[in-house]
């Protein structure tokens, strides 16, 4: 089967700053893998070398087969991404900033709206569709932004922190619907965060720390060979060890 | 993708362009206000100051008002291509770009596309501009408003260029003050659009030679001259080469292997 993401031997550095040193790893599609890291593990950069926002220089990033050097429009059409920073324009409103995502994946408004439409649905928010984003919370702000990155259906989905400075509620919501697109419709995913709590005892979890790749793997298999009481401690002890 | 798709996102980027500018009111005001400010309050006060001699494309003694006209719509456009690009000063709006980026398209097309989207809204506020100035006697001939508009197309696209190379290129501009002390000002004061250049000329030579190389002081006279139903070439020219090596510049800031997006980590300033 191909990989919904394949990541190897990815460096990359800023200047004499090495950011990112022989990363490397797969995903499947249907897998929820969270990518666990502190503030300045790498995880930003990993991601715009994931959307091509630049390359890297060394290592390839291919997704379901395609290069994202060589390759990049059949790549960046089958993944969907929430980047950390908020990125709706707050003075549209929420239809209109949907209409825009769509057209820049060559979408006709006829072929957009019904997917708008059932994106909204799917994240309680089709009856404000016609109200500007300003008007919004930050949970609904980013509900739109995860429905934003689904309208063009994509089959790999990508989310940088995306529950930075939403109320639990709202983080609670966000997980629980990312999980389900991954269990319901095969959707790909690899989820950002520095929140350990965020990964269960079933999701994957790659920890990334000073730009180097140091545990891969099932959440409950990590904690068994650090030999620790829960996640966190295991967390600890290899960026200790590090 | 297909043609019908590139037209699609072309539209789409166009349209929310479109949308800001309208919805944004502070925007769509000031773009009004700015000329109009200049019009009507340095246009009068230097009325009497500055006296303007019979210069090309004039055919007769003009007031100052109608002197400064052309380089004020021009200044429209240059505050215009700044904004568009660099306008994540009013709504961080680096994150957007990254949206835009991120597209399927080929990159050099997403950023023609933004630029074009800037260029339709900097001409139309060019045009409300010039309806208002007709009530200060500033009326050109009336073809001249359809020989004006290749011209603010033109004219918009360069400028619009300089705002997307500096937006990829110059990471300290983070804030418009900066933009408007190290980019708008200069240009816009050593230029053509308020004091002919003639008159610059007995002042400073060298002045002179730096207003003459400035693409603004072209941009104004291509207008300046189109407004009258002429065609200015030597304006046409450089503008268009201008535009050429801007968006030449643009799209290698921007490219993710060479451009100083790759070596900087992001669309003006990323981690």
């Amino acid at each position: 089967m191909t990989a919904a993401l394949a990541v190897t031997g990815l460096s990359h550095s800023f200047g004499k700053t090495q950011v990112l040193d022989q990363v490397g790893f797969a995903l499947q599609p249907g897998d929820f893998t969270v990518l666990l890291g502190l503030n300045g593990a790498g995880k930003t950069t990993l991601f715009a070398l994931v959307t091509r926002l630049y390359h890297s220089g060394t290592g390839s990033i291919a997704v379901f087969g395609h290069d994202v050097r060589h390759r990049a429009a059949a790549a960046l059409a089958a993944m969907g991404v929430v980047f950390q920073q908020p990125t709706l324009d707050l003075d549209l409103t929420v239809e209109q900033n949907l209409f825009y995502h769509a057209s820049l994946h060559g979408m006709a408004r006829g072929q957009a709206a019904p997917r708008i439409e059932a994106e909204l649905s799917r994240v309680g928010l089709l009856e404000r569709r016609r109200d500007r984003v300003r008007q919004l919370s930050g949970g609904q702000r980013r509900r739109i932004e995860l429905a934003r990155a689904l309208i063009h259906e994509p089959k790999l989905l990508l989310l940088d922190e995306p529950t930075v400075g939403l109320d639990i509620e709202s983080r609670q919501f966000l997980i629980e619907h990312v999980r389900k697109l991954c269990a319901e419709q095969g959707l790909a995913v690899l989820w950002a965060t520095h929140l350990i709590d965020e990964a269960n005892d079933q999701a994957r979890v790659i920890v990334l720390h000073r730009g180097k790749v140091l545990a891969d793997g099932n959440a409950a298999e990590l904690v068994a060979r650090a030999e620790a009481p829960d996640l966190k401690a295991a967390f600890d002890r290899l960026v200790r060890a590090a | 993708m297909s043609p019908a798709q590139y037209a699609r996102c072309l539209g789409g980027i166009v349209r929310r362009e479109a949308l800001r500018w309208l919805y944004q009111r502070s925007r769509f005001i000031s773009a009004l206000v700015r000329p109009m400010v200049w019009l009507a309050i340095f246009g009068a006060g230097f009325r009497f100051v500055l006296g303007v001699s019979i210069i090309p494309p004039y055919e007769t003694y003009i007031p100052y008002e109608v002197y400064i006209a052309p380089g004020l719509v021009a200044m429209i456009q240059l505050f215009n291509g700044m904004q568009s690009s660099l306008s994540m000063v009013y709504d961080r709006e680096m994150g957007s770009m990254k949206t835009l980026l991120i597209s399927p398209f080929p990159r050099w097309f997403l950023l023609t596309a933004k630029l074009l989207a800037g260029v339709a809204v900097s001409v139309v506020q060019a045009y409300i501009f010039l309806a208002i100035a007709w009530f200060w006697e500033i009326e050109p001939p009336l073809w001249g408003y359809l020989f004006v508009l290749p011209a603010l197309i033109l004219s918009g696209l360069m400028l619009g260029a300089l705002g997307l190379v500096l937006s990829s290129f110059i990471k300290q501009l983070e804030n418009f003050a900066g933009v408007m002390n190290f980019v708008i000002f200069p240009m816009f004061f050593a230029s053509s659009a308020l004091y002919p250049l003639w008159r610059v000329k007995e002042a400073s030579l060298t002045l002179y030679w730096i207003c003459q190389a400035n693409p603004f002081s072209q941009a104004t006279e291509l207008i300046r001259f189109a407004l009258y139903g002429q065609f200015n070439v030597i304006a046409a020219a450089i503008v268009t080469g201008c535009l050429l090596v801007l968006m030449a510049a643009a799209v290698y800031g921007y490219d993710p292997g060479r451009g100083l997006i790759a070596r900087r980590g992001g669309p003006a300033g990323g981690e």
